[in-house]
């Protein structure tokens, strides 16, 4: 095991799949020379070179446009989109162009394409550079969908979205770059759709994604220390495809589910969750499912306002402390 | 018009660097392109096509021009009016038909309809219906074909409303910087959808004007001609197979339809169309052809065995069964399915 942090497993991940494959290519703006803006990408021009880890302009639907003709025609590009906020500036090449392009064309067309993007908030960088965008690319048809919370993970799946046939948008989220931790030595190849189970309880059901994990490992171990309620954490880990089958197991071993989602409060994945646990295991619930989201607002930039904007372990405490009597 | 003058420099040029075979093989595509298009009008006005559909009707010349230029390993990419250069890249008539009538033998068996016309097997890589968005996928095939050492080039068809979107100039820069090889013709047919193109557009050429804003020649041709417009593609594609980097061309034309089925076209100004029909892109090649001294015979024969093409494509694509429900679940991934979960 090694000890690395979420942006060095990033750049880890590209390299393993550049080394093995000639056709896996890297774009996006600031990722050569600089090493992306939060130098996710270090030496990866140092070893690969410029024909293989190239620098786009500010041009987000060049890039994406460029990895979609280019994975139709033998190649397997990774395109960075800086911040996943900038999705925007590209949606059309990505909800309309590239996830539809296999079923227009009855299947004439494979792009075996993974965009990477810096999502989430916690870096004071206010409405436009925090969002939580993946319910986004959740709600359309034909992309896959995955958002890792720690470095083993983020390695593993950015390997398994660059070996898979169809696009996959990858959301690493930006406050984990810095955070360490054990990624196995060797080639590592995760599986997309597949959530975790990180700690087992019995009184409650905690489902997280990306940074909000971390979070609710750290409510749970306080529920624990402090009320005697022991929780379950799921890592959703994918969205599309979503583990269903670990996520109903789960919430029907202890007939209590929470979401922790940064996403504001409308359409987030916890209400897909939600509704698909109220149909097929309503009679397993020892009570309503309860969403601790953002609430339905732009995020703001200062501290002392982002903070208590987004889930905080305490919010998530006190929520379950709250309603699972 | 200024293109009369073009046609009659053209007429006097020295016709010897396009060999016979190649000129009735233009002849042929005009003809095919035509006589399908037609028909799909007549089937869109029997209610056998539904939806909508954007005929090339008057702009065949540009689509046969590049498309008997190019190689069939090279990559096509266009637009939601699109017929034209997905039957001049080779895909078959009753594909083509069957997709419009929404059968199992359309080319993506109903899957797409009339704006996605798509035969990868011919080099028809996708026909695009948001303004602007295929160029910076053509951009893409021809970064992968210049990654992949394969001389291959990348032609991407677009319209003169194209010009003003943001895709085009992201697309222009990259392939400039990036040196790709890929052309991007323009058809300049004077309308963006209803509105005369240069009450919207700051210059008078709207693709050509912009080239040198990214270190591009402007090149202007007459699109209604049909060996104006090979000679030009055959020129510029040897240039960016050369490695010598992309091009911007602007083909001017008239579509003399509507800019979709929905669409009377009655904000043309008296006389334009009669003004246009009288440069017919099909009537004055086989002019040139006549005057050039090919037979009469031998162009008839081209027509009949044309017309027999496109009926007999008719009645196929008729006679095969709708597209099954069983598609609606079917190719969203490449395992064949759409499973979002297990």
């Amino acid at each position: 095991m090694a000890q690395l942090t979420y942006r060095e497993a990033v750049a880890a991940g590209i390299a393993q799949e550049m080394e093995r494959d000639e056709s896996v290519v890297f774009l996006g703006e600031d990722v050569a020379d600089a090493g992306g803006v939060f130098k996710a990408t270090v030496g990866l021009l140092e070893r690969f070179g410029p024909k293989r880890v190239r620098n786009t302009p500010i041009s987000e639907q060049a890039i994406i446009g460029a990895a979609m003709g280019a994975a139709m025609t033998g190649l397997r590009p990774i395109a960075e989109i800086m911040f996943s906020d900038f999705l925007a500036v590209c949606w059309d090449m990505i909800a309309n162009e590239i996830a539809k392009a296999r079923y227009m064309s009855g299947g004439q067309i494979s792009l075996p394409l993974v965009i990477r993007t810096a999502n989430g908030a916690g870096s004071r960088f206010g409405a436009q550079h925090s969002q939580s965008v993946e319910n986004w690319a959740m709600s359309i048809p034909g992309l896959k969908v995955v958002a890792p919370s720690n470095s083993a993970d983020v390695k593993g799946l950015l390997a398994a979205a660059v070996r898979d046939p169809d696009p996959v948008i990858v959301f690493e989220h930006k406050a984990l770059y810095a955070s360490k931790g054990e990624v196995p030595e060797g080639e590592l190849v995760d599986r997309l759709g597949t959530a975790k189970v990180l700690r087992q309880g019995n009184d409650v059901t905690l489902v997280a994604l990306a940074a909000m994990v971390p979070r609710a490992l750290e409510a749970a171990e306080q529920l624990d220390r402090e009320d005697k309620i022991s929780a379950t954490v799921v890592d959703v880990r994918s969205l599309v495809p979503l583990d269903t089958k670990t996520l109903l197991a789960e919430t029907s071993k202890t007939g209590r589910l929470y979401t922790i989602e940064e996403n504001p409060r409308l359409c987030g994945w916890g209400a897909e969750l939600a509704s698909i646990v109220a149909q097929e295991c309503f009679y397993e619930l020892d009570g309503p499912i309860v969403r601790i989201t953002t609430p339905h607002v732009p995020l703001p930039a200062a501290d002392a306002l982002e903070d208590n904007t987004i889930p905080t372990v305490e919010r998530i405490v006190e929520t379950v402390r709250r309603t699972s009597g | 018009m200024t293109t009369r003058s073009t046609i009659a420099s053209e007429a006097a040029r020295p016709t010897e660097d396009i060999d016979e075979r190649t000129r009735l093989s233009l002849y042929r595509l005009l003809l095919e392109i035509r006589s399908v298009e037609k028909r799909a009008y007549d089937l869109f006005l029997q209610n056998l096509v539904k939806g909508t559909s954007h005929l090339s009707l008057g702009q065949e010349a540009v689509a046969a021009g590049f498309a008997a230029a190019m190689r069939s390993d090279d990559y096509t990419f266009c637009t939601y009016r699109g017929h034209a250069h997905t039957l001049a890249r080779g895909a078959p008539m009753v594909g083509v038909l069957g997709e419009l009538l929404g059968r199992q033998c359309g080319l993506m068996q109903g899957k797409g309809g009339s704006m996605h016309l798509t035969s990868v097997a011919h080099g028809a890589m996708g026909s695009y219906a948001i303004v602007g968005a295929h160029l910076p996928v053509a951009n893409g095939a021809a970064w992968s074909a210049q990654y992949r050492g394969t001389d291959q080039v990348s032609v991407c068809f677009f319209g003169d409303g194209t010009t003003n979107i943001g895709a085009f100039h992201e697309a222009l820069n990259l392939a400039a910087v990036w040196k790709l090889p890929v052309l991007f013709v323009c058809e300049n047919n004077l309308y963006m959808e209803y509105t005369p193109i240069g009450t919207v557009t700051a210059v008078q050429h709207p693709a050509a004007d912009r080239a040198q804003a990214y270190g591009l020649k402007p090149i202007n041709i007459d699109g209604n001609d049909a060996d104006a417009v090979y000679r030009v593609a055959r020129e510029w594609i040897g240039h960016a197979r050369a490695g010598r980097g992309p091009a911007l061309i602007e083909a001017k034309t008239y579509r003399t339809s509507g800019h979709s089925r929905a669409d009377p076209a009655k904000y043309r100004p008296p006389g334009e169309l009669e003004e246009w029909l009288a440069r017919d892109p099909l009537a004055l090649y086989r002019s040139r052809l006549i005057g050039l001294g090919f037979e009469e015979g031998t162009l008839r024969s081209i027509e009949g065995a044309v017309q027999r093409a496109v009926d007999e494509a008719t009645e196929a694509a008729k006679a095969s069964p709708p597209a099954p429900p069983a598609l609606i679940e079917k190719d969203v991934w490449a395992d064949g399915g759409s499973a979002w979960r297990n």
